[in-house]
């Protein structure tokens, strides 16, 4: 019964409890997310028609960190995570996973995959116009005053394990949805060429039975007309100023591999099919001129790391020009390349780092000698760029 | 005093029932040396009182009742240097962390035997109901006592979980009770136990429970632009959270002429929604699951001279059904079937009074079957052997202990993995350097691993069959002050400083591979943990009958990833892990009457591994109030109890657009006869 030393074991129990508290901070509002700025050593040739770029970062799923980051080439400021300051009031900002931006008009046109929507901003000013609901929707493409957005999901479930996907028709002008079109299983990228839609179909929803076709929609009724038998799990679908389609296939990623296919309709019945197969992987494509740039990312099992090549080829003669476009050793340090995607006047090639997914990407400018001019942080998994004409 | 407490124990129990929660125990009977902390961990195993070398943290009896818990998983959040994941609501997958070093290296054992979970090693706490638990423990470490199954001195931290086993007083032959809890997210939770004495040797408990809860909330997001502004406001009902659950426990506890026995059978039958992320346009999402688990364990004590046996035997069976049915996404209609038989034997020796020897051995096998595409349906056989000694001086306590594992997975169709064989050491030191016995220091140093789960190693595309192990080594030094009287202004006193470094290699994460949103698992990652432990408790009893507890603990956490410098994250600290973090308890008790004030703080975290603006989360922290009073009605006694949780009603999130209830209630009214 020491009463003196009851009192000094009070004690420090009395002084242990503010330490506590000086140790630990409180909660503040939550702030609308600034925009951050890196100036980026670029100027634009006087005559240039491109004013700059928008790089849509998809962002982890459930994340909702669906990012928008702009480029400007006259103030040499590239703009990271500009769309919560530019449109606060939106709950919960661009949303989970984008998949795909384009321009079209004065109105740009973000794909947001896990948030079923497709948000329409001003292409000049990033205000927010308004939203279209596209259940699961991946795509957007533009054809005379309309804009096209493919989604996974079709209106009508014919089949509820595996619906057929769809495309939409969307107003440019009161971005309301007028039409919509079941197509095949899970469709990727579409191109329109001569009046006729073509929708790379994937099926990856149905893995090991993926769909293996490209979808030929009639542009004056909008009806699915045919399919074309290509490849299983197609993806990316994109034209050349030959009218010929590059389509590629993820492959099954167990025995078939990803190839690159060339379809066109230089044949009596005018009808496009598979010409040519081009025998590389192919992730993802941007074509400028002749020339087709590449990458491919193959995972080997036996050595447990990635392959990744980087190439061109010439979209005329079909032969693979080069296997590296990256010159100078860059593509040591790209982890994972997500997005490509070449400046219309210039020729620098753009390609996207995504990393590990979770965390700031990485977006790198090469000449078009393939020497690096420069490289920014983006935001989580960069993935799609638009350039905005001037 | 202290031998003769010994002595007497020894001489007064010397066939007792295994597991005693020495709750009721007259504080005096406790010698000096033996913490108030463990008492409730007290496990006498006949002749001689438990030699724990480093005594758990320890929430029982009325203590724990009155802490403003749905689950163990809320209660343990009183524990320092644990992290909860909460994903929210009642029906919300709750996981636990111990001293950042992963879900998956926390063991969780259920009335002596752990629970298991191959598939994926996580153990979703939110299941397991606190109506039964009598105590909840946490060991840093391993539980520092030789006589226990080999898979015990396996884990990176372990929580025991103990149900309430029966105690009968002189005459008495059954008890019964029932106790009905409602209030917020239209909570129903009746539940009942019955005890009865079958003999004067065996008795049987069965404990029934049914949970029902529309798990609906309120729930807000606010943001406000840089000049205070409101940017948008908005308040919604967390959708899809429901929750039907039920709860049958069947427990038989038997005492022989030099030993006892237990029996349980336990079966968890649950529906309930997912309510998923909280993103721009998606307010309501359609994953469900079907959760059906059961086990039937059985344990069984002998001594015989200086020789002690630990047996226990198990088999459990866990059927999930998980199915995605919105009608916007791919549909998932998946069933998993787990099955695990566990058989362990613990012998320990008493070689002179203060030296004891220990060996086990337990056998285990666990199979997952899954009707998905490109499952591989494994079957794992585990051997686990542990030689433990255990040297107690009159002020110096040993234990050093190793355990030898030894894996081998089957695969139906795939040529099997190769067999991991991995060897982790422990040794638990603790002392009395000053001549008071009230003050204590301890070391511990402790190598452990995870086994890669089954999803790590054959999930559909992702597994990599070519996985290690994890591994991790954690070395730990504390003091304790501890000190309890029968009477006087401060009854009892109790602080604890631990100051802990952990490393991880060969962290199993997730990379990516191929083309596309793929990934694949590897052993990459690399985390420096160094933290800080601090807990305090003191009872103060100003006037007759009027008692004042107040409880806190404080954990400071650097756990940062050095995986590859390369990283933009490299040395930032890794995610949900927050620096500071605490908890602090007031509880007032006079006569029957009871207040309780819980605070719970966790300081803030990164919700990525990058610790950028984009990533930060604000720190949270909660209120939460308890009043209840018991009253006797004949020979009814009664308790109502009134809860009000979140009292200031802070919006926040645990996870990442996971919003937490805002304030809500429970009201619990209990009757035991």
């Amino acid at each position: 019964m020491n009463i003196n030393r009851n009192i000094r074991n009070l004690f420090f129990f009395v002084y242990f409890l503010p330490l506590l508290m000086v140790a630990t901070s409180c909660r503040e509002d939550e702030l609308v997310v600034p925009t951050e700025y890196d100036i980026i050593p670029e100027t634009p040739s006087e005559s240039t028609g491109i004013r700059g770029f928008y790089l849509v970062n998809e962002g982890n799923m459930g994340s909702n960190k669906c990012t928008l980051d702009y480029f400007d080439y006259f103030t040499g400021l590239y703009a990271r995570n500009f769309y919560a300051e530019r449109n606060p009031a939106v709950i919960k900002e661009l949303g989970d996973v984008g998949n795909d931006i384009g321009i079209y008009g004065s109105k740009m046109y973000v794909v947001v995959n896990c948030s079923h929507k497709v948000e329409v901003l001003d292409a000049r000013s990033g205000v927010r116009l308004g939203q279209i609901d596209i259940p699961n929707c991946r795509y957007v493409r533009f054809h005379r005053g309309k804009a096209y957005v493919s989604a996974y999901v079709g209106p009508v479930l014919i089949d509820p394990n595996a619906p057929k996907g769809a495309v939409y028709e969307v107003d440019t002008a009161s971005i309301q949805v007028t039409r919509k079109v079941i197509v095949g299983y899970q469709p990727e990228e579409m191109e329109v060429v001569d009046d006729y839609m073509y929708v790379a179909n994937s099926g990856g929803y149905r893995a090991p039975g993926y769909d293996n076709t490209v979808s030929v929609i009639q542009m004056t009724d909008f009806k699915q007309i045919r399919q074309i038998e290509v490849g299983i799990n197609l993806h990316r679908l994109k034209k050349d100023g030959y009218k010929q389609l590059w389509v590629s296939s993820r492959g099954d990623h167990m025995g078939r591999p990803s190839r690159l296919y060339v379809l066109d309709s230089k044949n009596p019945y005018n009808r496009m099919e598979v010409t040519d197969t081009i025998p590389v992987a192919c992730s993802n494509m941007a074509i400028r001129g002749d020339s087709l740039y590449y990458y491919a990312t193959e995972w080997n099992s036996f050595t447990a790391s990635n392959t990744i090549s980087y190439g061109i080829i010439n979209v005329r003669t079909h032969e693979i020009v080069s296997t590296n476009f990256i010159t100078d050793g860059t593509d040591r340090n790209i982890i994972i390349p997500y997005g490509i995607a070449v400046h219309p006047e210039t020729g620098d090639i753009f390609v996207t780092d995504a990393k590990n997914y979770v965390s700031s990407g990485t977006l790198y400018c090469f000449g078009p000698d393939g020497r690096k001019k420069w490289s920014v942080r983006t935001g989580d998994i960069p993935a799609h760029i638009a350039f905005l004409p001037r | 005093m202290k031998k003769t407490i010994r002595i007497s124990v020894s001489a007064i129990i010397p066939c007792l029932l295994f597991s005693l929660p020495a709750r009721g125990a007259d504080h005096d009977a406790v010698p000096a040396d033996t913490v108030p902390e463990q008492l409730n961990e007290l496990v006498v195993t006949g002749r001689r009182l438990p030699q724990v070398t480093i005594p758990a943290q320890v929430l029982s009896g009325d203590e724990l009742k009155r802490l403003n818990s749905n689950s163990v998983a809320d209660a343990l959040r009183y524990f320092s240097g644990v992290q909860v994941k909460d994903y929210g609501g009642v029906g919300g997958i709750k996981t636990v962390n111990i001293r950042s070093m992963g879900t998956n290296h926390t063991g969780v054992v259920y009335d002596g035997v752990e629970l298991g979970n191959a598939q994926n090693g996580q153990i979703d706490l939110g299941q397991f109901s606190l109506d039964n638990i009598e105590s909840l423990s946490l060991y840093n470490g391993q539980k520092s006592e030789i006589l226990q199954p080999a898979k015990d001195f396996g884990s990176a931290g372990t929580i025991y979980m103990h149900t309430r086993t029966p105690k009968f007083a002189e005459g008495e032959t059954y008890h019964a009770r029932a106790t009905v809890r409602t209030g917020s997210f239209d909570l129903l939770n009746p539940s009942a136990l019955v005890e009865l004495r079958l003999s004067s040797r065996v008795n049987a408990q069965l404990s029934a429970e049914w949970l029902n809860s529309s798990g609906k909330y309120k729930f807000r997001y606010r943001r406000v632009n840089p000049a205070g502004e409101t940017a948008y406001d908005t308040t919604a009902v967390r959708q899809n959270g429901d929750i039907d659950a039920t709860r049958l426990e069947l427990n038989f506890n038997g005492t022989l002429r030099c030993g006892s026995w237990s029996a349980k059978a336990y079966n968890y039958t649950s529906e309930r929604g997912v309510p998923g992320a909280i993103v721009n346009n998606v307010w309501r999402r359609g994953e469900r699951i079907w959760d059906n688990n059961s086990f039937v364990q059985g344990r069984f004590t002998g001594y015989w001279g200086r020789f002690t046996s630990l047996n226990n035997v198990k088999y459990a069976f866990y059927r999930t059904h998980y199915v995605n049915n919105d009608d916007k996404q791919l549909k998932i209609d998946n069933l998993y079937r787990q099955k695990e038989i566990y058989l362990s034997s613990a012998n320990e020796y008493e070689i002179l009074p203060q030296w004891r020897v220990s060996a086990s051995y337990d056998f285990m096998w666990n199979t997952l079957d899954a009707d998905m595409y490109g499952f591989a349906k494994p079957d794992r056989f585990s051997h686990f052997l542990s030689a433990a000694t255990a040297l107690s001086l009159d002020r110096f306590k040993l234990q050093a202990s190793a355990l030898g594992t030894f894996i081998h997975d089957e695969l139906k169709g795939r040529q099997s993995p190769e067999d991991k064989k991995v060897f982790t050491p422990a040794v638990y030191v603790s002392g009395q350097p000053l001549r008071s016995r009230d003050f204590s220091v301890r070391a511990f140093y402790k190598r452990s691993f995870r086994m890669p789960t089954f999803n790590d190693l054959y999930y559909a595309d992702m597994g990599n069959s070519a996985l290690s192990p994890e591994r991790v080594t954690q070395y730990n030094v504390g003091l304790m002050y501890a000190r309890s009287r029968r009477s006087g202004f401060v009854p009892e006193v109790r602080v604890s400083v631990d100051a802990y470094y952990n490393k991880v290699k060969d962290k199993i994460v997730a990379y990516p591979k191929g083309q596309q949103f793929r990934w694949t698992m590897l052993n990459l990652g690399k985390v420096d943990i160094k933290g800080v432990d601090v807990t305090a408790a003191v009872t103060l009893n100003p006037v007759d009958d009027f008692f004042i507890t107040a409880r806190a603990q404080y954990t400071f956490q650097e756990a940062i990833d050095v995986t590859n410098p390369a990283d933009n994250y490299y040395r930032d600290q890794i995610p949900y892990i927050p620096h500071h973090s605490g908890a602090a308890v007031v509880n007032l008790t006079w006569r029957g009457w009871n207040l309780n004030y819980s605070w719970i703080y966790v300081g803030e975290r990164y919700n990525q591994q990058e610790n950028i603006r984009y990533n930060y989360t604000q720190p949270w922290y909660t209120s939460d109030l308890s009043a209840s009073k018991d009253f006797r009605l004949g020979r009814v006694s009664m308790r109502a109890l009134v809860e009000v949780n979140n009292l200031l009603s802070q919006d926040y999130d645990v996870i990442i657009n996971y919003p937490m209830p805002k304030r809500n209630y429970r009201f619990t009214l209990s009757v035991e006869i």
